[in-house]
């Protein structure tokens, strides 16, 4: 019914399917704002000729990067980034980001290719990463974002919502992955199955605009349909100055009309379920094999020796991440028998850890870099695991077989431990190493 | 596609991921039916592909299908001729998946806890009713836009019939 308090996943499936309001559990016909794929763009290409159309429905509301296995590390690998290159020059998508300029989340951010208050459909699982910026990303799977290219619509259930208010501020090298393992641990892996989950309260201004992507991404490790952070000026000035020096234009007014585009539940909204963190007593928090939720202290873990220490992904591969790792590392060495492999999320991460001269001192430390990209996240390459070796890693998943073999331990933790435990060469905190 | 689902049981416990449903490593080079099929659940149970037989229904615990968006997940047990999943619940990618692939997804936790190992089970999607050696079990009926699609025998089929309509 009309007039009814909306939440935020309902007002913007509403706009995006064209209702003036939604109902909770209401399936409708989105049209999204941004369809995004990447290396999965030739499978779903044969899906989509299968379909028997000539012309894409929405080329202009496509994105398609190059992440997930970049360079080509096999003959196969190489093929299926031609394929995709072929169907991007005869269909003209002019959103296309070739190898190196990043992971899809970060450079779709960059880029600003998504807004707040829009919908944005993904061939790729971290997609609630958007929510970072008050828009709402969900992933898909590839036959849907062939459908999808074909028609321009696809059908969405709207989500219960789950609120969680944060108060206070983090400790010191406490982070937002911290914070998203805590949840993670206290709600488990299905905590937000479904759910929308929408933070809010003064606690998530004291946040930077990478530590909330690292949030917002993290989500979906809870099962969430999607993420939602209300955004603030900072978000929308982020945004607005990238715009403003792309396009040529007013900083100022290119902010605003971001601003007036962003989408705020309603005060008295109906939620599933209520959380309140005290962000103060967030403690360090790591994530041992082989789930998500399997979250301890850093300091129960001082056992567990290092084989490789993974610093990237779309999680905490940005420059805010490096540069903690250059807090930790600066004027050290890694241990003898541990690998440290940092692969930034995408190339102006890269350019700014040149600039900044974290690349060279990082390296002097003992690190490898990376091309940017996905890494190996999931298993593809550069930097998979033997059977019977450890990882300590910035990313998302630890699960079994992840990193390419089964026998392998993943354990996942904030890019200040990653490197305090390279230095160490167990799982350590900043603190044992800055001390 | 058939409304009653009939077969063995193969039976997991919770939270069972995409990864170890269908390795990430060969989520971009492993296309085809035939390439995809002998790595269905590779890295939870090897017996499965040995054993599996056409009819087969997997029954699990909570949030089957958590994590990756790989479509292969739900299309590897396809392709080893898996009719229906039982779980307590669903990561939702991996439903949309199944249920845009044919594959009857069906959430049932009373089924799931009441079903043993090897027993053979039916779930029937137009009564809405798993039946198994302890009982019958019923479950909420899909909604009827996935009705529409599954009655039309996935997602890609009946995009096609409306782009041709």
């Amino acid at each position: 019914m009309p007039g009814s308090p909306q939440t935020f996943a309902q007002k913007v499936l509403a706009r995006a399917a064209g209702l003036e309001s939604t109902e909770i559990g209401q399936i409708v016909d989105a049209r999204p704002d941004v369809a995004l794929s990447h290396d999965n763009s030739a499978a779903i290409r044969a899906i989509w000729q299968e379909l028997g159309q000539e012309r894409l429905a929405i080329p202009d509301r496509m994105a398609i990067t190059l992440d997930h296995a970049v360079p080509a590390p096999t003959a196969r690998h190489a093929q299926n980034h031609a394929e995709i290159r072929e169907f991007v020059a005869e269909q003209g998508i002019a959103s296309f980001f070739e190898i190196g300029r990043g992971i899809c989340h970060q450079v779709l951010s960059e880029e600003v290719l998504v807004r707040p208050g829009q919908l944005i459909l993904g061939a790729d699982s971290h997609t609630p990463h958007f929510g970072w910026m008050g828009s709402l990303g969900a992933g898909v799977g590839r036959s849907e974002m062939a459908v999808l290219w074909a028609t321009g619509e696809l059908w969405m259930r709207v989500p219960e919502s789950l609120r969680v208010e944060l108060e206070g501020e983090l400790g010191s090298w406490v982070t937002s992955k911290d914070l998203a393992l805590h949840l993670i641990g206290a709600l488990g892996q299905d905590g937000a199955l479904y759910r929308s989950v929408e933070f809010a309260g003064p606690g998530l201004v004291t946040l930077s605009l990478e530590s909330r992507m690292a949030l917002a991404n993290m989500m979906a490790e809870m099962g969430a349909k999607n993420s939602y952070l209300e955004p603030d000026e900072a978000v929308f000035r982020y945004l607005g100055e990238r715009l403003a020096a792309r396009a040529g234009t007013d900083a100022a007014a290119e902010t605003s009309g971001l601003a007036a585009g962003a989408i705020y539940p309603d005060p008295d909204a109906a939620y599933a379920a209520s959380h309140s963190i005290d962000l103060s007593q967030v403690q360090v928090q790591v994530a041992c094999p082989h789930r998500v939720d399997n979250t301890r202290a850093v300091s129960e873990l001082s056992h567990i020796h290092v084989d490789q220490a993974f610093i990237g992904t779309c999680t905490n591969g940005r420059a805010e991440d490096i540069e903690q790792v250059h807090r930790v590392l600066v004027g050290r060495h890694i241990a003898s028998r541990t690998r440290l492999l940092i692969i930034p999320a995408s190339s102006q991460v890269l350019g700014e850890a040149l600039a900044r001269g974290w690349v060279q001192d990082l390296m002097q430390a003992g690190a490898v870099f990376g091309t940017p990209g996905c890494g190996p996240c999931m298993g593809n390459h550069l930097g998979v695991l033997a059977p019977g070796e450890v990882c300590i890693s910035s990313a998302n998943r630890n699960f079994r077989g992840r990193m390419g073999t089964p026998d392998a331990e993943i354990y996942l933790a904030s890019p200040a431990v990653v490197a305090a435990s390279a230095v160490l060469g167990r799982i350590a905190s900043p603190e044992e190493v800055m001390a | 596609m058939s409304p009653l689902r009939q077969g063995r049981v193969w039976k997991y416990g919770d939270d069972v991921n995409t990864d170890v449903i269908f390795p990430g490593k060969y989520t971009y080079t492993l296309r085809t039916p035939e390439e995809i099929a002998p790595h269905a659940l590779e890295d939870l149970d090897p017996a499965f592909v040995c054993g599996v037989e056409p009819g087969d229904i997997i029954v699990a615990g909570n949030n089957w299908g958590c994590g990756s968006s790989r479509e292969q997940a739900a299309t590897c047990l396809v392709y080893n001729g898996v009719s229906a999943v039982v779980a307590k619940s669903f990561g939702r990618i991996f439903y949309r998946n199944a249920i845009n692939n044919g594959l009857a997804a069906v959430a049932c936790s009373e089924a799931v806890e009441a079903i043993q190992a090897g027993e053979t089970i039916s779930v029937d999607l137009d009564a809405c009713v798993v039946r198994c050696d302890r009982g019958q079990f019923p479950f909420p009926p899909v909604g009827e836009s996935l009705v529409r699609i599954l009655e039309a025998g996935g997602l890609v089929a009946w995009a096609k019939e409306r782009l041709a309509s």
